[in-house]
């Protein structure tokens, strides 16, 4: 299936219709679907959530396009309900909370590879490790409060240790700021890359911030507000990349090309038949969309779209483990930090940071105190069998005495 | 009996992934954790958070306590009337909440009748309007002490607490007749441990006509627990293929 972005029209927006029980469809299988399935559910979701917050504020400041925002951002809103549903309810919060990091590695690890800007590349890799180094510390956190395995949702795609410590992560925010790409000059799919891991990173930080008060655990509490505030650095330094020239209009554009571009990757390797389907449909309505946004570009601008958009689509994003890639670059730039807008080794790092984190983490690290002395097996850390050192019960004993 | 337990593609083990696992396991047991210790930090971090904590919330006072006279809070005057409150409440909102259990279970068993599981839906009925005539037992009780039975105690905010699981399992489309047997089971030797506890209570408080009513109570949670029981254990031999 070849697809035009500059001509598909795909289905008319006042045929893109719903009823409540299409809207909660069976869920996955959390125990027999591929891992992947359930990345791309995550990832369209994200997309659907910032395709549903871009359009609000591009309605806040555009009278005029108000109500055609309105009429696609109700077809958005559906989707983002019908994809988000995909997901069980025997999904712990933090067994989801694993399939969300293994989302952001694994989908921002292949578009650090297939970015063509080196210094666009970089940010990716840059972020990729915090996010591995996340992954590991709710690994922990999963196993020590729920005795369950992370590997059990990541399925062997994903390595569980540490990667940029997640305590020297935080920045003072002058050095989440980033370059970004040039609107006239940048190609087309580092637009679609940009857009694409912002969508992510942002549903993780809305995610974290929202499920934090589920727990009773104060220990759970701090471990997801400390990465949450990590997600909000990382939804800075992936805002900044994007050209804050481009007009609302090439935004939206912009935006329902990256939606058409992700559900075409998911239909293109979907391996559960019913799902795909659920994939084509949204691919159908979102060439519908991004019909309608090139005509009121063209409307409202008096421009060409083939400005903006490519004929053809780039090539799909590629749903497989990247550990080779990832691996590679945890050994060489783990030890990276921002300065500003660049990249410099830790001994160059600036005293604003420095400073920042030494407050924030002068009561404790949640994120080391988590992950303290812990080594993933399969099947926990159990596995490695250790009962209660005597001590600890004589100690107890004595205090209860 | 149809079997509820297939043979298929779980993926969640290490067996379905044997060359990646080595790969990772290799590279685990070759990092060291980035900061030392175990998970007694956890534990130290808990006790801090305990040692500053609250309560989760208190009781509401009894009508006698704001000046109106019963004779069942006389029997009480010398005793902790909120202790034995609390548990009250807490009954009270369990059984609400068993109504709700069987109900979403008695949706399960029709829904599945075909699949000849034998579950006799008019027992399940049955109970539930067991477990609904015992939340009014109970609220009846509550009133006879001038407390306010629509108040949410704090042992019934921490039992909801617990149950939230079990009402999941019994409204997840896919579970089986058994998976939500075991979760009324679980919910049911609760609940008559919890009968059995609040009639000694009621006893030492004083209330013998109450702790009477209470025993009825229990005698009929005590068939629930036995069938529940039976079901669940026939069910899981069945589809082992051992059942005798």
């Amino acid at each position: 299936m070849a697809l035009n972005l500059q001509e598909d029209r795909g289905c008319p927006i006042d045929r893109q219709r719903f009823t409540w029980k299409e809207l909660v469809q069976t869920p996955i299988s959390k125990l027999d679907d591929d891992a992947f399935t359930r990345v791309r559910i995550i990832l369209m979701n994200g997309i659907e959530m910032e395709a549903l917050r871009f359009s609000h504020s591009c309605a806040r400041m555009n009278r005029d396009l108000q109500l055609p925002l309105a009429e696609v951002r109700r077809t958005e809103q559906h989707q983002a309900t019908t994809v988000n549903g995909l997901l069980g309810a025997d999904h712990s919060t933090l067994e989801t909370t694993i399939a969300y990091e293994q989302v952001a590695i694994e989908v921002t690890a292949l578009v650090a590879q297939n970015e063509p800007d080196e210094y666009l590349a970089q940010v990716y890799r840059f972020g990729m490790l915090e996010d591995f180094d996340h992954l590991y510390r709710y690994s922990a956190m999963l196993d020590r409060l729920e005795g369950k395995d992370a590997n059990n949702i990541l399925q062997c795609y994903t390595d569980i240790v540490p990667g940029r410590p997640t305590i020297v992560e935080h920045r003072a925010p002058q050095d989440d700021l980033r370059e970004h790409y040039n609107r006239a000059l940048a190609a087309p799919i580092s637009k679609l890359h940009a857009l694409t891991i912002l969508s992510g990173e942002q549903q993780t930080q809305n995610f974290y911030l929202n499920v934090a008060p589920l727990y009773a655990d104060p220990v759970v509490r701090q471990l997801y507000i400390e990465i949450a505030s990590i997600e909000e650095q990382h939804v800075t330094q992936y805002e900044s990349i994007i050209d804050p020239n481009e007009t609302w209009l090439e935004k939206w554009m912009l935006h329902e090309a990256n939606e058409v571009y992700n559900y075409y990757s998911c239909v293109q390797q979907e391996s559960d038949p019913r799902i795909k389907a659920i994939w084509e449909r949204c691919l159908d309505y979102e060439l519908g969309h991004l019909h309608v946004a090139r005509e009121l570009f063209k409307q409202h601008e008096r421009r060409d779209p083939a400005e903006i958009l490519p004929a053809d689509l780039p090539e799909p994003i590629k749903y497989e483990s990247q550990r080779e890639f990832v691996r590679k670059i945890l050994n060489q730039e783990v030890d990276l930090r921002a300065r500003g807008t660049q990249f410099v080794p830790k001994s160059q790092e600036g005293p604003e940071s420095q400073q920042y984190r030494e407050h924030l983490n002068s009561s404790g690290s949640p994120t080391n105190t988590v992950a303290a002395g812990y080594q993933w097996s399969p099947g926990t850390e159990l596995v490695r069998g250790r009962e209660l050192a005597y001590t600890e019960f004589a100690r107890d004993e004595e205090l209860t005495r | 009996m149809e079997k509820s337990t297939v043979l298929g593609t779980n993926r969640t083990g290490i067996d379905m992934s044997p060359i990646d696992i080595k790969e990772m396991v290799a590279l685990s047991n070759a990092t060291p954790s980035s900061s030392p210790g175990d998970e007694q930090a956890i534990a130290k971090m808990r006790r801090e958070y305990i040692a500053g904590a609250g309560v989760i919330g208190s009781v509401p006072p009894p009508g006698t306590l704001k000046g109106m006279a019963s004779t069942a809070m006389e029997k009480l005057a010398g005793k902790n009337p909120e202790a034995f409150i609390d548990k009250l409440g807490c009954r009270l909102a369990f059984e609400r909440s068993g109504v709700r259990l069987y109900d979403a279970l008695i949706t399960k068993c029709s829904a599945t009748v075909d699949q000849g599981h034998g579950i006799p839906l008019n027992t399940l009925r049955k109970f539930r309007d067991e477990e609904f005539r015992h939340f009014k037992l109970v609220e009846g009780a509550i009133r006879s002490i001038g407390a306010d039975p629509t108040a949410q105690t704090p042992s019934a905010d921490v039992d909801a607490m617990a149950s939230i699981g079990l009402i999941q399992v019994l409204t997840d489309p896919r579970t089986s007749v058994a998976h939500c047997l075991e979760a009324i089971l679980i919910a049911e030797l609760a609940d008559n441990d919890a009968w059995q506890l609040l009639i000694v209570l009621a006893e030492k408080m004083g209330m013998d006509e109450m702790a009477r009513e209470f025993q009825t109570a229990l005698q009929e949670e005590d068939v629930h627990l036995t069938h529940v029981r039976q079901w669940y254990k026939q069910m899981i031999m069945e589809d082992a293929a051992v059942a005798s």
